[in-house]
């Protein structure tokens, strides 16, 4: 490769200019205030972690990490999530703090880039994680701040799919018992969102009619709390039912919580079966074609650190919520344009510190008592450019006078 | 949001008359005189649809990304591509296979040469039979290159194998069979689910009687 222009940057990493980052900011304050309103206290992690400690448990794929050697030659990594980072937290400094721990974050997040769309390298995510915990109360909590974050946020239409792992493994294992590896590959076709492939191989299987028609009939769970009862008729063993009740209670909380309307049931819904054991979420809005929010329940993890737990929390893209929220969300900032010439200096600058301790933006600018009189009698008290930049107020001061 | 525009996909040219044959015979008011039309963008409000033409290739692209909320495209696309989009249909239209194709007398060679468009389904394949090949991605014209001797075999899609035949090639092996498929967008499945489920059953019904 020849040598990058003096302007390049590395490919999928993005500078984000002052318009961007003030609704950056607004986001992660309205989002963060929310959370901490349920409860939920912020925590700060390195940037960068072991390789063979949180690299290793957190669910993102060895080849979207990217690695680094420190100078003793041990292999880091630049955080994938803030899941990982947070169990090693709560498994080491927070050892002797009692379960439910209740903790925020907004962080910036590294993905070796891939050719999927929408992949940045490094992106903003928002979230929560509730460790210690297993009830269905835990998880509606979590899908009701999830909710509660992106209305926060500023994003109006959402809809959020629940589903639980443990349904697809309960239906697995009763209906193609013993039968691994064909399990396997049904669940990466619909990992894949491989509908075709799935019906395919269901017909390769040469099954009794009805397990297929059951088997097949899964593809339309999506809807409301009648998926449930749908899926209760199915035959599946106690995870199965264990699950669909599990996600009847969590239907039932956010019921209570008044959120429904946001919320569908899709069975379908699978997350990483490796990294997620109970019910996992994904939250979509209109005229995005990404998601804006996933989570779900993690059990395994914690033991990982060494204090095994219950957990379940969510991440927002962040990133990808900015793109959403028009230009109209953003709030002009006054700003006053205090103007002297040399012999105002003093009176002109006191002014400035006057103002900015009411809170106003103060930008102070040195010009010639001529040029001073000329822009005074043109501002017509609205607005006023000066050396490209908008300013809705005026001071002008010459030799000592003040004129506003 | 029941109301909305569903925007489809479809792939220019080949599978565009198929598909939109397919459409009218589910029953969707698609007219057929925009069978041959230029426009890049048709709207079909009696359908509460909008075609977007797009180059075959593109369409999963399209959808990905969510410009389209579904589209129309082969299964050779969605092999090369891999994109990440629901695979919702099998339409059953355009039905071809992909296959290496090589002269009669072909023989391994020490550098064995491949040359096809889809340089990604080409190369897995022959990594998973333990192969090497040095695989060669052109553009069109697939079946010159074992004719003037830029690859001793190609990987490309076969109809009716007229071409093959014509130019004294024959089809060695057959990789998968390939037929157009009708897939959606992430976020549009969940938000439009019920215009897409709809359409998946018309489509769904008629594919099956045809069968």
């Amino acid at each position: 490769m020849s040598k990058p222009k003096v302007f390049e940057k590395p490919i999928g990493v993005k500078d984000y200019l002052p318009g961007a980052v003030a609704k950056l900011r607004h986001i992660e304050r309205e989002v963060l205030a929310c959370m901490q309103g349920w409860g939920y206290e912020q925590i700060i992690t390195p940037t960068m972690e072991y390789y063979d400690t949180v690299g290793m448990a957190s669910s993102t794929t060895d080849k979207k990490l990217f690695k680094l050697l420190n100078n003793r030659g041990t292999t880091l990594v630049l955080r994938s999530d803030m899941t990982a980072p947070i169990a090693r937290v709560v498994a080491s400094l927070l050892k002797e703090s009692a379960f439910p721990l209740r903790l925020s974050y907004h962080s910036n997040i590294f993905r070796s880039i891939e050719e999927e769309a929408g992949r940045e390298a490094e992106f903003f995510q928002t979230g929560v994680e509730l460790v210690g915990d297993s009830s269905a109360d835990a998880d509606a909590e979590v899908v009701a701040l999830a909710i509660a974050s992106l209305k926060a946020a500023g994003v109006e239409r959402f809809k959020i799919a629940i589903g639980h792992v443990g349904f697809l493994n309960g239906l697995f294992e009763e209906l193609l018992s013993g039968r691994k590896a064909e399990q396997e590959e049904l669940k990466s076709c619909l990992l894949g969102r491989d509908y075709v492939g799935y019906r395919e191989k269901l017909r390769s299987l040469a099954l009794d009619a009805s397990v297929q028609g059951e088997l097949e009939s899964i593809l339309r769970l999506r809807g409301g709390q009648e998926i449930c009862d749908q899926a209760l008729q199915l035959r599946t063993n106690a995870e199965g039912r264990q699950s669909i009740r599990h996600l009847c209670e969590i239907w039932d909380a956010l019921k209570a919580y008044g959120v429904c309307e946001h919320v569908l049931i899709d069975l379908t819904m699978i997350g990483d079966f490796s990294y997620y054991t109970g019910m996992t979420f994904e939250g979509y809005a209109a005229d995005l074609g990404f998601p804006v929010v996933s989570g779900g329940r993690y059990d395994n993890l914690l033991a990982q650190f060494g204090r095994p737990a219950a957990a379940t929390g969510f991440a927002l893209k962040t990133t990808r919520i900015l793109e959403l929220l028009g230009d109209s969300e953003e709030t002009e900032l006054e700003r006053t344009l205090v103007l002297y010439n040399g012999s105002g200096r003093s009176e002109a600058l006191s002014e400035a510190q006057r103002l900015r301790a009411e809170g106003k933006q103060v930008i102070a600018e040195r010009c010639t008592a001529e040029e001073l009189e000329r822009l005074y009698k043109d501002f017509d008290g609205r607005t006023y450019t000066f050396k490209g930049v908008r300013y809705n107020a005026l001071s002008a001061f010459v030799k000592g006078g003040d004129r506003v | 949001m029941s109301e909305q525009i569903l925007k489809v996909a479809m792939p220019k040219g080949r599978i565009y008359k198929q598909a939109s044959k397919l459409f009218r015979e589910a029953g969707l008011p698609i007219p057929s005189d925009f069978d041959d039309t230029r426009k890049l963008i048709i709207e079909l409000p009696e359908a509460k649809m909008e075609f977007i033409m797009a180059k075959p290739v593109d369409v999963p692209t399209y959808v990905e990304y969510g410009v389209a909320d579904i589209g129309v495209v082969g299964k050779d696309v969605l092999m090369e591509e891999n994109k990440d989009v629901y695979e919702l249909l099998d339409l059953g239209i355009a039905k071809c296979r992909m296959s290496v194709i090589g002269m009669p007398d072909w023989k391994p060679t020490i550098n064995p040469r491949v040359a096809t468009k889809y340089p990604n389904v080409a190369s897995a394949y022959f990594r998973e039979l333990g192969q090497q090949v040095e695989v060669i991605k052109l553009n069109g014209s697939i079946e010159l290159a074992p004719l003037i001797g830029l690859a001793d075999r190609i990987v490309d899609m076969v109809e009716t194998g007229q071409t093959l035949r014509e130019n004294g090639l024959v089809e060695m092996e057959s990789i998968f069979g390939i037929t157009s498929r009708l897939i959606a967008n992430r976020v549009s499945y969940r938000l439009k689910n019920d215009a897409i489920q709809g359409l998946c059953d018309r489509l769904q019904d008629t594919i099956s009687a045809k069968l």
